[in-house]
């Protein structure tokens, strides 16, 4: 039975724009699929692998870019970035991981960190090539209607979930595990532990570069400081892992619903503004304490928070 | 040809000479005891045999083949497996999972791994205890997990790191069993190890380190009766 839950949501969801929902609404269900993408990828690489990265939108304004730029230099339609931002992205995470892959710990997530903000600095600067802050814009939207856009991320972040499920149980999945373990004991139990980090980083990196590349066709718009920050992708992806449960199946996706619901409903409070981060602060502080394994990971703790003290008794 | 030459090897952690000159063999199907005061680099040794630190000087080779300068995971392909002094398993794993993450060197899919993996549990006598989270289990079946998983490489020398330490005698007598069965089925063993009666009663030969240096080589008789050995173990006659 446990087996059909992906399925039975997944067919469930595919009736979701029959039932006439508000365009507004259906851009936050987008939203929330696109950031379980980013949320699943992350989980591959930090979760499983457990190398912790602070850049995944170096990967994410890639894949907007590989998009974008095709569009913009050669003017065919955007959606090629999906398909083109794969290749990109593998080279990409290669020359990445053979860089920053000899680091181990907080110095690789130091390592990312930088990367990102190196690509977003070199994205406002090679203004030739990128447009700088200008942008690229996409003159026409393939559709207005939201649909089309719910079906396509639906089905990427299907894929997505399947790909994830199918390495984590095939001996890779069980060697990501094994070097977030103990790299060394890994290491000496037969496994090439450069090898392994640097598929789980090129397969994270593929599956956020695609996020990004569906980005840019549906917002229609992408500068630098929308593609590549670090406070509103590179930890909005960690926080999506964190909250909804840290290597989980279902934890980005739990995650993604409840990062994008806050942002909304926070975003639409007056008054507050910037300070979104701030609670976004304090409620990662909270789910470290209380919740350290996510929302998915200490569902039963969870429950026992709320039920009344001493009934054990 | 011997299964493992260790010939002249050197390791120098900046001015500290870890390891000096240090050669000898292990022959196929024994058990070699590789006993010396704390400190005498005995663990650094099996880091160069087992690749963690290229040796300074000098070469390992395992069936005639140079081994040194390999990485870890590459020796431990051509057959060389190794358990460790502190005991690391995958804290997070189930036993059998454990097991079966290494098992896949020698499997393409998961069947085959789980059926390898289930084959060293039942040999060290954890098959009970294969769905429990490893970081749970006691001390005794931490080191136990540790062997199955190096029994999973299906390796044809199995270098053991202190497998007895901290261990009550019941479960010190269960561990020599399971190392007289390991070397029953042609596992050839190398074995670091302070607890003398199980050094003595184990082992067919015993290498003894000292700063660094061997100092002696024999059976356990002959070391036993070492004077080298005895003032490294007890100190100088005069002094004590």
């Amino acid at each position: 039975m446990k087996k059909f839950v992906p399925l039975i949501i997944f067919a469930a969801l595919c009736f979701i724009p029959l039932i006439g929902l508000s365009s507004y609404v259906m851009h936050i269900l987008v939203l929330v699929m696109m950031w379980s993408i980013i949320g699943m990828a992350w989980n591959l690489l930090g979760g499983y692998c457990g190398q912790v990265s602070f850049g995944h939108a170096a990967f994410f304004g890639m894949g907007a870019y590989s998009s974008g730029l095709l569009y913009y230099h050669f003017g065919i339609s955007a959606w090629w970035g999906l398909p083109v931002s794969v290749p990109v992205l593998t080279v990409f995470s290669l020359i990445l991981g053979f860089i920053c892959l000899r680091l181990r710990g907080a110095y690789f997530a130091l390592a990312t960190l930088a990367l990102g903000e190196v690509l977003r600095v070199t994205a406002e600067n090679l203004v030739k090539f990128t447009q700088g802050d200008l942008g690229i814009m996409i003159k026409q939207r393939t559709w207005v209607e939201k649909t089309w856009y719910f079906y396509i991320i639906l089905l990427l972040a299907a894929g997505c979930f399947f790909v994830i499920k199918k390495v984590m149980e095939s001996k890779l999945g069980y060697y990501f595990v094994a070097i977030r373990e103990d790299q060394d004991a890994a290491n000496s139990l037969g496994i090439n532990t450069t090898l392994y980090k640097t598929i789980a980083l090129c397969l994270s990196g593929v599956l956020t570069g695609i996020a990004g590349a569906f980005y840019m066709n549906y917002m229609g718009y992408i500068d630098p400081t929308t593609v590549f920050p670090l406070y509103d992708i590179s930890i909005v992806a960690v926080m999506v892992v964190m909250v909804g449960g840290v290597a989980t199946y279902w934890g980005p996706v739990i995650g993604a619903l409840i990062m994008v619901f806050l942002a909304e409903v926070i975003r639409s409070m007056p008054g507050i503004g910037v300070a979104h981060m701030t609670l976004f602060g304090i409620l990662l502080i909270l789910i470290i304490i209380f919740l350290p394994n996510g929302i998915v990971g200490d569902f039963r703790k969870m429950i026992g928070l709320f039920k009344p003290r001493g009934a054990l008794k | 040809m011997s299964l493992l030459q260790i010939r002249e090897v050197s390791k120098r952690f900046g001015g500290l000479a870890a390891l000096t000159n240090v050669s000898y063999s292990v022959e196929k199907g024994e058990i070699l005891g590789l006993i010396g005061p704390n400190g005498a680099g005995k663990t650094t040794l099996f880091n160069v045999v087992n690749g963690f630190y290229p040796p300074t000087k000098g070469e390992v080779l395992f069936k005639g083949e140079r081994i040194s300068h390999l990485q870890p995971y590459q020796i431990c392909r051509r057959g060389v497996g190794r358990t460790f002094q502190v005991v690391r398993p995958l804290r997070r794993m189930t036993v059998l999972d454990n097991v079966i993450a290494s098992a896949f060197l020698r499997s393409k899919d998961k069947a085959g791994a789980e059926r390898i993996a289930l084959d060293a549990l039942q040999f060290t006598g954890l098959v009970e205890d294969r769905g429990l989270v490893s970081k749970g289990l006691p001390l005794g079946k931490r080191k136990k997990l540790e062997i199955a998983r190096a029994l999973a490489t299906q390796p044809e020398m199995l270098l053991l790191d202190e497998s007895f330490a901290g261990l009550n005698p019941f479960e010190q007598n269960e561990l020599i069993d399971i190392i007289r069965k390991v070397k029953s089925k042609e596992i050839t063993i190398m074995i670091i190890e302070h607890h003398m009666k199980v050094i003595m009663s184990l082992s067919d030969r015993v290498v003894v380190l000292n700063y660094g240096e061997k100092i002696a080589e024999g059976t356990p008789k002959e070391i036993g009766n070492n004077p080298l050995v005895i003032e490294a173990y007890l100190g100088e006659a005069e002094s004590a």
